[in-house]
């Protein structure tokens, strides 16, 4: 693979996709702390929000400890070059979230749909378009669409105004010929001042090698997480993917590996309550194509009904559900409990 | 019996399923279908079942209203284009019956407060939301035995019984339905979420619904009026049912739904469409009678 002199946006996510870690538990001193400490290491993006976006504080995905915009202002007023990005699932956050973000400094906003359906991005992209804000769209659990069909969803987007586009493996279900193959095809059929990204996920330990190849094949923009942080077996490692991408003399745009590898360690790896490891339930969501935010939530469905948590994850499989469908969780334990009588 | 004629504006998957449960009405007979697209399905089978169409949206009906006796309008067109609609009919004396998210008027669930509004006579009604006729019954369920502080829905349908007005107004959906959870629902606070599921075969509609109860819930009475909720709701969608529930936790309360629909316009799967449809076609017989009585 040649990825050499290629210019890599890294954007991190401990911040957000994180908040599933921690069960949208950061203290507004831990957010600062590390959100500080990737500043530091020259990270240009960091993303600040709920974990299932603007809005997604609620009894379904459990309740922030404090609001987006309380997070979005404390690290905004923390940073000195990193720009702060936030997150809307259309269905969950509304245009008015939009706008407090905007209000609270973000510089990007990334509007996230289930792979399919990318028209009820419209309101929101077209917002955030006028809003004069780097407008992302997110195209979520994409390994379930086919390559012709995702350039169809990412032109859907791109015509709404998104001046970037989003390939998001949410399950960490890819392996590197599926991310090449549909990342080449919205090379090769989006117009050419398009940015194009890749959202990894570490579940079947593809997140560098998925990254790498999503570069290789066109994208520049890099999502990722530090220390593990993450839904599920957590994002691309960040601190990982920016060594094994300086090694392959790509640039990164001045990110300090060292500081980056230290804000893993020292700063973000204590917030964790237990360190992330490729657990069963983890390699399921990877294995089965399952949406990764759904493991904590499978867990405390196990702890309370008693039915394992692989059984659970592997039956949300079964029934394609998508991401944003944390009710399922509960109610398919439910049936499964009834059936097992 | 005499009938009273109705129009419905708007052709897509709505107003559609509506027509077809007008026809079987023993009080409203639809009479006009107005659309904006002269190819549009809808259009074409309400050509077929005898109804009269324009495709020049609602000013192509406006004249005919007078000489057709058109009394009630349901609007199934979309938020954006909903107020000037009204406006229009209102002022020729139609009783508006909203189908889409813009709420100008007062929300009607029925189960919950159609009587009250027989009473107010309100020019303009609003349905709520697919989602909000799912869940609002269940929320009030709960607080008619005791306060709730918050009132969370979510729904999910099919990307198939989602047309592109729905598409288009998906802020509209959970601002409309977080406010009914709070006015209608009877919740201090409210908040809804909507997901769409492109799964084959398509899934039926699923709502989940959970209410935290100011004051530990009280388990017997809450299980016994969620229970007599659901058969009201049957009482005009048979297929609704709860799945699960209710489940307590702490001053949680959660019930599990899901709505199977009867099949007229899409199929069975999308019981969101049906509850839209049937909780505005009771809500204009209940008028109907009034009408006719007087």
């Amino acid at each position: 693979m040649d990825i050499k002199g290629k210019n890599i946006t890294m954007h991190d996510m401990s911040l957000r996709d994180g908040m599933h870690s921690v069960a949208h538990q950061f203290t507004i001193e831990q957010m600062v702390a590390l959100a500080t400490a990737l500043d530091a290491a020259k990270i240009p993006l960091i993303e600040v929000t709920h974990g299932d976006g603007l809005g997604g504080s609620s009894v379904n995905y459990g309740f922030g400890l404090h609001t987006d915009e309380e997070y979005l202002r404390a690290v905004i007023g923390a940073v000195k070059q990193a720009k702060i990005s936030a997150l809307l699932l259309p269905g969950i956050g509304t245009v008015e979230d939009l706008k407090m973000a905007r209000d609270c400094g973000v510089s990007t906003i990334r509007v996230a749909t289930h792979c399919t359906e990318a028209d009820v991005s419209e309101q929101h992209i077209s917002s955030a378009v006028e809003m004069g804000l780097d407008t992302v769209g997110f195209l979520m659990m994409s390994h379930m669409l086919a390559a012709e069909k995702i350039v169809e969803q990412a032109q859907l987007m791109v015509s709404y105004g998104a001046n970037c586009i989003y390939m998001t493996d949410s399950a960490g279900y890819m392996l590197p010929d599926e991310v090449r193959e549909k990342i080449s095809l919205l090379r090769d059929r989006l117009p050419a001042d398009v940015e194009l990204g890749f959202h990894g996920h570490h579940n079947l330990a593809m997140g560098v090698a998925n990254s790498i190849t999503a570069v290789e094949a066109g994208a520049n923009r890099i999502d990722g997480s530090v220390a593990g942080f993450g839904a599920g077996a957590g994002n691309t490692p960040l601190e990982v993917f920016a060594a094994v991408a300086d090694r392959m003399g790509a640039d990164l745009g001045g990110v300090d590996l060292d500081k980056l590898v230290d804000a893993a360690e020292d700063v973000a790896l204590p917030l964790m309550g237990q360190p992330t490891r490729i657990s069963r339930d983890a390699l399921t969501l990877g294995y089965a194509g399952v949406y990764s935010s759904f493991l904590l939530h499978a867990k405390r469905a196990e702890a309370k009904h008693g039915i394992p948590s692989r059984d659970i994850l592997v039956e949300l499989g079964r029934r394609k559900t998508v991401g944003g469908q944390e009710d399922m969780i509960e109610d398919v334990a439910l049936e499964m409990l009834r059936a097992r009588g | 019996m005499s009938k009273i004629a109705c129009a419905l504006i708007g052709s897509g998957n709505i107003g559609t399923d509506l027509m077809y449960k007008l026809e079987r009405s023993e009080i409203l007979q639809p009479v006009w279908m107005v659309g904006i697209d002269p190819d549009s399905d809808g259009l074409a089978r309400a050509r077929d079942h005898g109804m009269k169409t324009t495709h020049e949206g609602v000013d192509g009906l406006l004249e005919h209203i007078e000489a057709d006796g058109i009394k009630i309008a349901f609007d199934a067109t979309s938020a954006y284009v909903h107020a000037e609609n009204s406006r229009k009919l209102v002022e020729k004396g139609v009783k508006v019956i909203d189908l889409t998210p813009a709420a100008i008027g007062p929300y009607c669930v029925p189960p919950v407060n159609l009587p009250d509004h027989l009473v107010a006579g309100e020019e303009n009604l609003n349905m709520v939301t697919c989602g909000g006729q799912a869940t609002i019954p269940m929320v009030y369920a709960v607080s008619r035995v005791q306060a709730v502080e918050y009132g969370e829905i979510i729904a999910t349908i099919s990307s198939k019984s989602a047309g592109p007005g729905t598409r288009k107004n998906i802020d509209e959906f959970t601002e409309t339905t977080s406010g009914a959870i709070v006015r209608t629902g009877g919740a201090d606070k409210g908040k809804a979420i909507i997901i769409l599921n492109p799964a084959e075969p398509p899934l039926m509609m699923r709502d989940t619904v959970h209410c935290l109860t100011r004051e530990a819930p009280d388990i017997d009475a809450i299980t016994q009026s969620v229970l007599d909720m659901e058969k009201a709701v049957q009482q005009y969608v048979p297929g609704y049912r709860i799945k699960e529930g209710p489940i307590f936790d702490g001053n949680r309360v959660s019930i599990f739904l899901e709505v199977k629909g009867r099949g007229d316009y899409l199929p069975d799967y999308a019981g969101n469409l049906d509850i839209m449809t049937a909780a505005a076609a009771m809500t204009a017989e209940q008028f109907a009678q009034s009408m006719l009585m007087n």
